[in-house]
């Protein structure tokens, strides 16, 4: 704990708060895809920030940690440097940017490409935790939905897309059966991802502003909602990486210049950089590249 | 004797009460629903009419009495005292409730397909295709067109709301429908194809219901039996012509002689 500043406890929170964050993710992990009431706590920065996903990073810490941040799948965006500066600073924990490495991962948006182990946990920021709310907003009823199993009302909104669209529109937030018990909201990501929450580590979700906890064990059975006739799809963009050539990574479409000029890269940013670290090119890369 | 009946009644209700603080809901209410039977509760404003009928919906507790629904597993069972989930169960396979305000009933920012679709999905359908031919088959039978399933009720007339509601609650084919002003708030022309089309599939669906309403022209149309009620009391009660045309209890001749006819 050499690099910690001694103005702060470990990890910025006390430990009583701690003792009660790590009781509402065990209650998860015993209950998968519950969402568990926790009293979220004031955090120096704003919700909408992650205050949930810091504070559960917060709870299950250990100086042993190193610590991984990504937003949108990128370790460089304003909000995953300051999450991971945030904890360089409470809890002189290593960070990094390897995914492998990594043994507190927290992410918004996105799930690594690179296939997590046990020994993992990942860490979700939420904002909104009720897969039910845009249909049902009264709390009490939504619980009770949740409680006797009432879940129509989740085929009623993919319903309402296939009526639209002509097909299930969700691209983000697609929502799962746990277990086959609790539907749950699997924070914005997009449905690309859904497949790889049947995993060997341990997912924590944290919603700050809305004070919820909910988690999914290791190798927990995790089901996308759909219909018959229309059978969940975790599509993505159908090309490879401009820059790594990696055809089965989420893409980001990038602009590059004024005139219009476009390409797609992989989201996560590590996995581009270590596919190009080991000689994979896409058709955009510069020949030169390190 | 009675043990020679086939089948016993849908509902029995027994003594239900039910009071706001000191003031009374309703009381000494008893009475049975047989199979394919629609009874009718009249009376004027404030006599205790939606009170009684949202105790026997499983919508508000009596502070007395038992509402005994015949349940395809255990047979008659108090349904005031059974479990909260085994309640939820009953209203949204075997029960329907019908509201006076349709915005009550439907979900207005989802498509009427979805929202004719909301019941079968919640007992388990997952075909889309199924789904959507079902929801179209009910809008013709309610009279809309086929065109507008993937419009939101809020844009439909107060008709066409009603109508969809009444789609949204039969699809599923409940034994038991419960329905409070089904024709309030709307223009006479519109109440008129509304009652036509709702006695067209009591009979063609051999429906059981119990329909609250001030109308009297409502319950002449739909009801087999007729209950009176006044100050939350049931003052009269009996087959619907008898009643209307030989009135016995002196609140129900002025209520005929259409003096309290609001
Ligand atoms: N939520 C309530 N709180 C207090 N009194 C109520 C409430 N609902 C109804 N009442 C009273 O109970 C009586 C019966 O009302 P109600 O069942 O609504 O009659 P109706 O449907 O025949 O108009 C009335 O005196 C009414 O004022
Ligand atoms: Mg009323």
């Amino acid at each position: 704990m050499d690099g910690q500043d001694q103005a702060y406890n470990f990890a910025y929170l006390d430990e009583q708060t701690k003792r009660m964050i790590r009781r509402a993710i065990l209650k998860g992990l015993a209950v998968p895809g519950y969402q568990v009431p926790f009293a979220s706590r004031e955090m120096p920065m704003p919700y909408g920030w992650g205050t949930g996903g810091v504070q559960v990073s917060a709870a299950v810490m250990v100086p042993e940690d190193r610590f991984k941040v990504i937003d949108q799948g990128a370790d460089d965006t304003t909000n995953a440097v300051s999450i991971r500066k945030f904890f360089e600073k409470t809890a002189g924990v290593a960070v990094t940017e390897r995914t492998g490495e990594a043994t507190v991962i927290q992410t918004r948006h996105r799930i690594p490409e690179e296939e997590l182990g046990e020994g993992q946990v990942l860490v979700y920021q939420v904002p909104i935790p009720e897969p039910l709310r845009f249909l049902e907003p009264s709390e009490v009823e939504t619980r009770k939905m949740h409680a006797l199993e009432e879940y129509g009302l989740m085929h009623v909104k993919l319903y309402e897309d296939i009526a639209r669209h002509g097909a299930i529109s969700t691209a983000y937030a697609y929502p799962v059966k746990v277990e086959g018990r609790y539907v749950m909201d699997p924070s914005p990501i997009p449905k690309f991802d859904n497949p790889k929450m049947e995993m060997a580590a341990v997912q924590l979700f944290g919603a700050g502003r809305e004070q919820r906890i909910y988690a999914l064990p290791p190798y927990t059975k995790v089901v996308s909602l759909d219909f018959e006739d229309h059978p969940f799809d975790p599509s993505k963009a159908d090309h490879p990486c401009d820059l790594c050539g990696a055809e089965d990574s989420y893409l980001d479409e990038v602009i590059v210049d004024d005139a219009g000029g476009r390409m797609f890269v992989c989201s996560d940013t590590d996995y581009c950089g270590t596919r190009q670290a080991n000689g994979h090119r896409g058709a955009l890369a510069a020949e030169d590249a390190a | 004797m009675s043990n020679l009946q086939e089948s016993g009644p849908l509902l029995s209700v027994r003594d239900v009460a039910k009071f706001y603080g000191a003031r009374v809901g309703c009381r000494d209410v008893s009475f049975d629903l047989w199979p394919g039977e629609v009874m009718g509760i009249v009376g004027e404003s404030g006599s205790g009419k939606t009170t009684l009928l949202n105790c026997l919906a499983g919508q508000l507790t009596p502070d007395h009495g038992e509402v005994l629904f015949d349940t395809r597993t255990d047979g008659l069972k108090d349904t005031v005292r059974m479990s909260e989930p085994e309640r939820r169960m009953l209203r949204r396979t075997d029960w329907a409730f019908v509201h006076q305000h349709a915005h009550e009933g439907l979900r207005m920012n989802v498509s009427a397909g979805g929202n004719v679709g909301e019941r079968l999905m919640a007992v388990g359908a997952r075909n889309y295709g199924q789904i959507r031919e079902e929801a179209l088959d009910w809008l013709g039978r309610v009279e809309i067109s086929g065109e507008r399933i993937d419009d939101r009720p809020s844009a439909f007339s107060g008709g066409m709301r009603q109508r969809l509601q009444i789609a949204r609650n039969l699809v599923t084919g409940p034994r038991l429908v419960f329905m409070d002003e089904p024709t309030g708030g709307l223009d006479v022309s519109v109440q008129a194809r509304l009652l036509d089309l709702l006695r067209g599939l009591v009979r063609e669906m051999g429906l059981s219901a119990i329909i609250v309403t001030h109308d009297l022209a409502v319950v002449r149309l739909l009801a087999d039996r007729l209950m009176v009620m006044k100050g939350g009391e049931v003052v009269e009660a009996g087959l619907t012509d008898q009643v209307l045309d030989d009135p016995q209890h002196g609140y129900t001749q002025l209520l005929v002689s259409s003096v309290l006819q609001v």
